[in-house]
């Protein structure tokens, strides 16, 4: 990240939300574990075995201290997809036939709302809750849809697209007066906001090892034992993990997971403080230069490091290929496969046009200073650039209400 | 998404950007698409008393594609009659630039764009004609 000039083949890295690289001090942690200790953890008999399955258990106390959770409580995944349809499917399936009304969230990730989708086709009834501007669940609404058949509420702790923080602690309490299960998808949350699973009333949470500086491929998942949640694997077999999750272990990997753990607990309040620094600049910067810049999301209650910003008259994949050499991501809609634009931007009401000009940045710990004062110059150079070859921007600085003009839909 | 050279090209090199007077009456005007779709081109043609385009101009809001099938669309039509031009196809446009499949409605837009432009000089040069769509 030490390049000196950025090109598309090696850009800025601005992409953090969608993922991070994984802290050189965790792969060291890793290494030992691929051809030295490489044994199984699961294997009783041996020293390979022993040594496996201690690192996995320091690795499991790493990731329960982040959230305040006993490590009987933590389980292993494959990341947070796997831990949110077990979280979901898990207890739906042991107490559906009792309950069966879930609540969540319009602006949730795929593998959240696919998965209350699939369980609709199941025969369950599912309340998608909507957000406000800001992004944010209204808690009277919340509270309004639940009824004494609610078994789950499952809304995440920190929105991927727009980085808004919802009311943890509140919702967690409305659950535990209704007798409903909590759980969160914290996959942007963990190690990066304080949380914790008993102050807010969490009973389950998904976690992913590389949004947080671990290693790809591995998750966890924390599921509460005081009053105990109950689950239906998804996959059966060995009876790993308390029978929820079975399946070997991978060792290196949970031994990352673990070190990123132990990390992020440590470094959290001072990155923090550091990246919400350089996005108060990075924010200001850009609002100085580029006029009709709008914030998507309640711009107090966000993940520091998160910024999505809509730059009006312009169009994002077009604005994405001036700026190849930052890799950031765009809510527009021709950078997704549908030429929908982001369901995320729309449920906060932002109009698909200016969805169309959205930017995503995600700074994280490997930012620098002079990252951020190159991506103001070029953002604001290309935005510039576009607004000159945009026939929007002629007529909104002829006073033109673009509103009013009647388009031809195709 | 991996681009053509001509389609990099169009985009860091527009051709013929800007707007001419609408008010004139040698000049057809056609805006089309919509903001909510993220596309939209304002293509504009001056023709001569011999009924040849003399100069064009675009403007786009639109990914690389869009800006990239209009730029093009504005230098192909220079030179050529208003009704050559109303001949181009956006199969044409899209071969040239080597459009990925998804983006091929871009070229569509395109031709559109210059079949709106030459509809509105008919209309003002007094050839009846059937209304457009979108206003300006």
């Amino acid at each position: 990240m030490t390049a000196n000039t950025w090109t598309q083949n090696n850009p800025l890295y601005l992409d953090y939300q969608a993922t991070t690289p994984t802290d050189p001090r965790v792969v060291e942690a890793m290494a030992p574990y691929w051809t030295e200790k490489f044994g199984n953890p699961h294997s009783r008999n041996h020293h390979f075995g022993w040594e496996a399955e201690d690192a996995v258990e320091i690795a499991r106390g790493h990731v329960a201290d982040v959230i305040g959770a006993s490590p009987k409580e933590v389980i292993f995944t494959s990341g947070a997809t796997e831990s949110n349809n077990l979280a979901i499917k898990g207890v739906a399936k042991f107490y559906g036939d009792k309950r069966n009304h879930i609540i969540t969230c319009v602006t949730e990730h795929k593998c959240v709302l696919e998965t209350c989708r699939a369980l609709q086709q199941d025969g369950f009834d599912v309340t998608y809750l909507h957000v406000k501007e800001n992004g944010l669940i209204d808690l009277d609404e919340l509270k309004a849809a639940m009824t004494d058949k609610t078994l789950l509420v499952s809304i995440m702790a920190v929105n991927n697209e727009i980085g808004v923080i919802q009311p943890l602690k509140e919702i967690g309490q409305l659950c535990r007066d209704n007798k409903t299960f909590f759980h969160t998808d914290a996959a942007q949350a963990f190690g990066k906001i304080p949380m914790d699973v008993n102050e807010m009333n969490i009973d389950m949470m998904s976690i992913s090892g590389h949004k947080v500086y671990g290693p790809m491929g591995v998750g966890a998942m924390f599921v509460r034992r005081k009053p105990r949640v109950r689950l239906v694997p998804l996959i059966h077999g060995g009876g790993q993990e308390r029978g929820m999750r079975s399946g070997t272990l991978p060792t290196p990997l949970v031994v990352g997971l673990g070190k990123a753990a132990e990390l992020a607990k440590k470094e959290m309040a001072a990155e923090a403080e550091r990246l919400h620094d350089f996005q108060h600049r990075l924010y200001e910067g850009l609002r100085q230069r580029i006029p009709e810049i709008f914030l998507n999301g309640d711009e107090q209650s966000r993940i520091p490091g998160n910024l999505n910003i809509s730059f009006a008259y312009v169009e994002g994949e077009g604005l994405m290929m001036g700026i190849k050499d930052l890799a950031v991501s765009s809510g527009s809609a021709c950078t997704s496969a549908s030429l929908e634009p982001s369901y995320v931007l729309r449920a906060l009401g932002v109009e698909d046009e200016l969805a169309h000009t959205s930017l995503r940045l995600g700074l994280g710990r490997f930012t620098t200073e002079d990252d951020i004062e190159y991506a103001i110059e070029r953002i604001s150079k290309e935005v510039n650039r576009l607004r000159e070859l945009s026939p929007l921007w002629d007529m909104a600085k002829a006073g033109i209400d673009i509103k009013s003009i009647k388009w031809a839909e195709h | 998404m991996a681009y053509s050279k001509e389609l990099i090209d169009h985009y860091e090199n527009p051709r013929n950007v800007g707007s001419m007077e609408d008010g004139d009456s040698n000049v057809g005007s056609g805006l089309v698409g919509a903001p909510a779709c993220g596309d939209v081109m304002k293509l504009q043609i001056k023709v001569s008393a011999e009924g040849i385009i003399e100069d064009a101009k675009f403007k786009t809001f639109g990914c690389g594609s869009a800006i990239a099938s209009s730029s093009l669309v504005t230098e192909w039509v220079k030179g050529k009659t208003i009704d050559e031009a109303g001949e181009i196809k956006n199969t044409d446009i899209a071969e040239e630039l080597a459009l990925p499949p998804v983006k091929i409605h871009c070229s569509v837009l395109a031709e559109d764009a210059i079949k709106a432009a030459i509809e509105d000089y008919k209309g003002k040069s007094g050839v009846a004609d059937e209304g457009q769509d979108a206003a300006e």
